[in-house]
């Protein structure tokens, strides 16, 4: 389903984010991508969203070379994607509601598909009581959750999480991971970046390692090892 | 999904957006009202101008004074043929009978002058015909069709006494010369203000929108496209553009009852109208204003929010 394929990413002569990086992840998979801040974790999700282009090496999404997809094409691709951010990355002007049903507008859905899928996309992330309030009157957890709610809300063939817990209490924490495990149980593919080594070792799934931008570790029912 | 469906997205997401950056929208709102009560106030100075340039035009004209035996009819003939004229716009004529009542009234009080006209028996005075061109610059080509009718006079039978155009030349040459002047320089300054207008305005909500700039990476993120995310935002500036059109001429209004002045390109305006030269402009020409205004609003409104968000749309 989405394949690296010996990707490197240099900035500015000497940083290297990324370096001749290649792996594959199947349909279905939870992936969870570990590392060092710097390691190159979210440079990674970066060059599969395109919200970055690599310095060398291809990244292909069933079949499609991403970094090929022309400008006025980008948004029907990132339709096919779910993102969880560690900073939510809510619409600060619309409520929970709207943040969801935005998605859902954007992606050309009609009124009565919103109506129906947004209040049933909260209240599988437990909110249903909160679908009118703004980002500021909620939470960190609940952020997040809104911002789950608004990446499955589409039902993409793949959500990406870079640091879904780096702004949680273990609480909030432990409820995210259980949300994106069962949406990954249902059957969408699920690549996660974190530090947080109780969250890998609890999930037992396949693990990537990486450091100083190349990987060093792919395990598939893997620990958290650094 | 229908374009209606779309439109109506787009536009509930631009007022809301607006409703809820109430006080952002505020601010730009001020700096284009600032900006359109200018370019209102280059509209009246222009009015102002228009109306003293075409009252000092129809003072000016030419006057042809013709023998005192010439035929009435034949000055009348002359007459016809002057109006043909495409440049003319309009020719008077002032027989011998009431070129002398005119000079019995304007000299009413001199009984010498009076005594002295009753004395000759005979009426002096001459027929005469005012002619009045459209533009000052087109009296030249008037007076050579005169000069033409002149040259085919013959020493028995005069016609023509005389025109005063030589006489009047100058002041009309100068006066052409002014209003032209006047005009070039009047437009170059609505230009210069309309430019300054709409960089200050384009500024204000550049920054506004640069305050939305995370807003549109998100946006991105989720898949909307560049029209779905630009369009709420020129919706809000269309809003503000004509909120602040109406806030001009609202303040216009009050300034124009209270010292319209303040609008005269030069001073000496008060004798026209009776000092309400402007607001019976407003007033009879009160469409054409407000849709230049709130035009100007839409379109500053329009175009900065165009250009400003596509600044960020590359994400």
């Amino acid at each position: 389903m989405i394949y690296f394929d010996k990707v490197s990413k240099i900035y500015s002569g000497e940083s290297v984010a990324l370096e001749d990086v290649t792996f594959q992840v199947k349909p279905g998979e939870f992936v969870s991508i570990v590392g060092h801040s710097g390691a190159g974790k979210t440079t990674l999700l970066k060059m599969l969203i395109v919200e970055d282009k690599p310095t060398d090496g291809r990244v292909f999404f069933e079949s499609l070379d991403v970094h090929s997809i022309p400008r006025s094409r980008l948004s029907h691709y990132r339709r096919k994607i779910g993102t969880v951010f560690q900073d939510f990355k809510l619409l600060p002007h619309k409520t929970a509601y709207e943040n969801i049903a935005f998605a859902m507008e954007a992606n050309g859905r009609s009124d009565a598909e919103i109506a129906e899928n947004v209040p049933q996309a909260l209240g599988l992330v437990d909110l249903g009581n909160k679908l009118w309030n703004f980002p500021h009157e909620l939470s960190g957890g609940e952020k997040q959750r809104v911002a789950i709610a608004r990446a499955i809300v589409n039902q993409p063939d793949l959500i990406i999480a870079d640091e879904p817990t780096g702004n949680l209490d273990p609480i909030a924490t432990y409820e995210v991971v259980q949300i994106l495990k069962k949406i990954n149980d249902l059957g969408t593919t699920v690549i996660m970046t974190t530090h947080n080594k109780g969250v890998i070792d609890a999930l037992g799934r396949r693990v990537i390692t990486m450091d100083e931008g190349k990987i060093i570790r792919d395990d598939q029912e893997g620990k958290y090892v650094l | 999904m229908s374009t209606w469906t779309n439109f109506k997205r787009i536009t509930r997401a631009g007022f809301v957006g607006f409703w809820r950056n109430a006080f952002v929208s505020i601010s730009s709102i001020f700096v284009i009202a600032i900006a359109l009560f200018t370019i209102a106030s280059t509209i009246f100075s222009t009015a102002a101008l228009d109306a003293a340039l075409a009252s000092l035009q129809n003072k000016v004209d030419i006057n042809v004074y013709f023998v005192t035996t010439a035929p009435e009819a034949d000055i009348l003939t002359f007459k016809e043929s002057l109006e043909a004229l495409p440049e003319v716009i309009e020719v008077s004529y002032t027989s011998r009978d009431q070129a002398l009542i005119d000079f019995r009234e304007r000299h009413g009080d001199d009984q010498l002058t009076l005594q002295a006209l009753d004395e000759l028996g005979d009426n002096p005075l001459e027929a005469s015909l005012s002619i009045r061109a459209k533009e000052t610059s087109q009296y030249e080509g008037v007076e050579e069709f005169i000069a033409q009718k002149k040259v085919t006079e013959t020493p028995e039978a005069p016609f023509i006494s005389k025109t005063n155009f030589y006489q009047n030349k100058k002041a009309i040459e100068s006066l052409t010369g002014i209003i032209n002047d006047t005009r070039d320089s009047n437009f170059l300054k609505i230009i210069a203000l309309i430019a300054v207008a709409f960089m200050v305005s384009f500024s204000t909500i550049r920054l506004a929108i640069h305050n939305s700039r995370d807003e549109i990476a998100i946006m991105r993120l989720v898949g909307a496209s560049n029209l779905f995310i630009s369009s709420p935002f020129v919706i809000s500036g269309l809003l503000q553009g004509f909120i602040a059109g109406v806030m001009a001429l609202l303040v216009v209004y009050p300034v124009l009852i209270w010292n319209e002045s303040l609008f005269y390109p030069f001073p000496f305006f008060d004798s026209f109208d009776n000092g309400r030269l402007l607001f019976n402009f407003f007033i009879n020409n009160f469409s054409t204003v407000f849709l230049k205004v709130t035009g100007a609003g839409l379109g500053i409104g329009a175009v900065s929010s165009f250009v400003a968000v596509r600044r960020y749309l590359k994400v």
